[in-house]
């Protein structure tokens, strides 16, 4: 018997790289959307102004307090009800924006914040204005300590694509949860799948560990 | 937008949003504890010397960790029925939130034990200490103090986790949601609603995480 569903399983693999290949293309989207949003939010949540700090304090603190799921239900239901029609693609789009950039946002203000005062004093009195100073004297410094967070905030970003598949996406879970319907072979489908998230996220944490072992001063 | 907001219908709703918080707070609290012991055990294998218990506890710690918990939660619910196990939901989500959050905290605690200096333990061998005896006045003592706030991060995590367990019909606060959004489809009532109560367990939570942070991380600096 499992060898006859294992065959049915085989028979439909390619369905599981399609749900392989929309996991990394939402993964990939959202990976490049949420640092950018991230590190703007970032360097807002590190500057002395004090109202742009507590602006983005809330937001960060909404999403890190409330749930993945919950924050899909409200841009996937609530946003309809406000005028603002989206399909199921975008909204899995921007909900994943909204919770990575906080994380990553948290990720790049504690990286910006461990860098000394003195540096910034030295680069305001070597006349740079505040762009530059981030960009070639805080920021660089600062990628040592963000590095390796960041890229572990990477394999977290991946894992939670599979909570995007209650709207109704076709990626890998909903693969897999869909295929379980017609294969009641629980264990085999979802070692599959999870194989799968495996060969994706894996590298990314060894990755995180070596960028760990070699950022540590 | 919020003009129309209906609080009588949450007022309507709260007994069932109170038993979902109920049930939240149940998951949580017996996944974290098992999680813990999980956890230990977990990490007293990954350390140990020996080859036949260390790669089994590698290997948990890092597929649980490269695989969504959304999956493990789907692969217990689905997988169970196939080896003949028919456990209620509530019970497979908290042995899929145990299972998960135990790797993370075997993680959390080995990154303790590996914090304490070198030079700490080999004071204890030269002092004559066997392996049990550093363990238990060296080397944990100290880890403890490094370990416990990101305990409680963890905690925080495994909270809003559980909120995954609504999709294996678990009647927790997340499930009360949808369940109001199907009768009364009022969606914005129903679910800003679920992230007020998430957002008041998650401030305890955080407060308490600080507060750890600050007696104990401070004090091992002396």
């Amino acid at each position: 018997m499992i060898s006859f569903y294992f065959g049915r399983l085989m028979e439909i693999f390619p369905f599981f790289l399609k749900g392989l290949w929309m996991t990394s293309k939402i993964g990939f989207i959202s990976l490049v959307t949420c640092t950018l949003i991230g590190f703007i939010l970032g360097i807002f949540r590190s500057s002395d102004s004090t109202i742009l700090k507590r602006m983005v304090g809330v937001y960060v603190a909404f999403v890190r307090g409330t749930p993945f799921v919950v924050q899909i239900f409200i841009v996937f239901f609530i946003l309809p009800e406000w005028g603002v029609q989206l399909e199921a693609f975008s909204a899995a789009l921007l909900a994943m924006a909204i919770m990575g950039s906080a994380f990553i946002c948290e990720i790049v203000a504690g990286g910006i914040n461990s860098i000394p005062k003195g540096q910034w004093e030295a680069a305001t009195s070597a006349g740079l204005n505040r762009i530059q100073q981030l960009r070639l004297v805080i920021i660089p410094q600062a990628m040592k300590v963000i590095l390796p967070p960041l890229v572990g905030q990477y394999v977290l970003l991946i894992k939670d694509t599979s909570v995007v598949s209650v709207i109704g996406i076709m990626e890998l879970t909903r693969v897999g949860w869909v295929t379980v319907v017609r294969i009641p072979e629980g264990l085999m489908v979802f070692t599959l799948v999870g194989f799968l998230y495996f060969i994706i996220s894996y590298p990314l944490i060894l990755l995180s560990n070596y960028l760990e072992k070699k950022m540590a001063v | 937008m919020l003009v129309d907001f209906n609080f009588r219908v949450i007022l309507e709703y709260l007994p069932l949003f109170l038993t979902g918080l109920r049930s939240t707070f149940f998951i949580a609290i017996v996944s974290i504890a098992l999680a813990l012991i999980t956890g230990i055990i977990a990490c007293s294998c990954r350390i140990s010397g020996i080859k036949f218990i260390k790669y089994p506890a590698i290997a948990y710690i890092e597929i649980v960790r490269s695989t969504p918990l959304l999956v493990q939660i789907y692969f217990l619910y689905f997988g169970l029925p196939t080896l003949g196990l028919k456990i209620p939901e509530i019970q497979t989500g908290i042995l899929a939130l145990m299972l998960n959050s135990g790797a993370y905290m075997a993680e959390i605690i080995r990154a303790g034990i590996n914090s304490v200096d070198e030079g700490q333990i080999e004071a204890g061998i030269s002092s004559g200490l066997n392996y049990v005896q550093r363990m238990r006045l060296i080397i944990l003592p100290q880890a403890l103090g490094v370990t416990i706030p990101p305990l409680l991060g963890q905690n925080i995590v495994l909270v809003k986790d559980s909120a995954l367990l609504s999709l294996i019909s678990v009647m927790e606060l997340t499930r009360c949601g949808q369940t109001m959004t199907s009768e009364r489809f009022m969606p914005t009532e129903a679910f800003l609603t679920v992230a007020f109560f998430y957002m008041c367990i998650y401030f305890c939570l955080k407060a308490l995480a600080d507060w750890s942070q600050r007696k104990l991380i401070f004090r091992e600096a002396y």
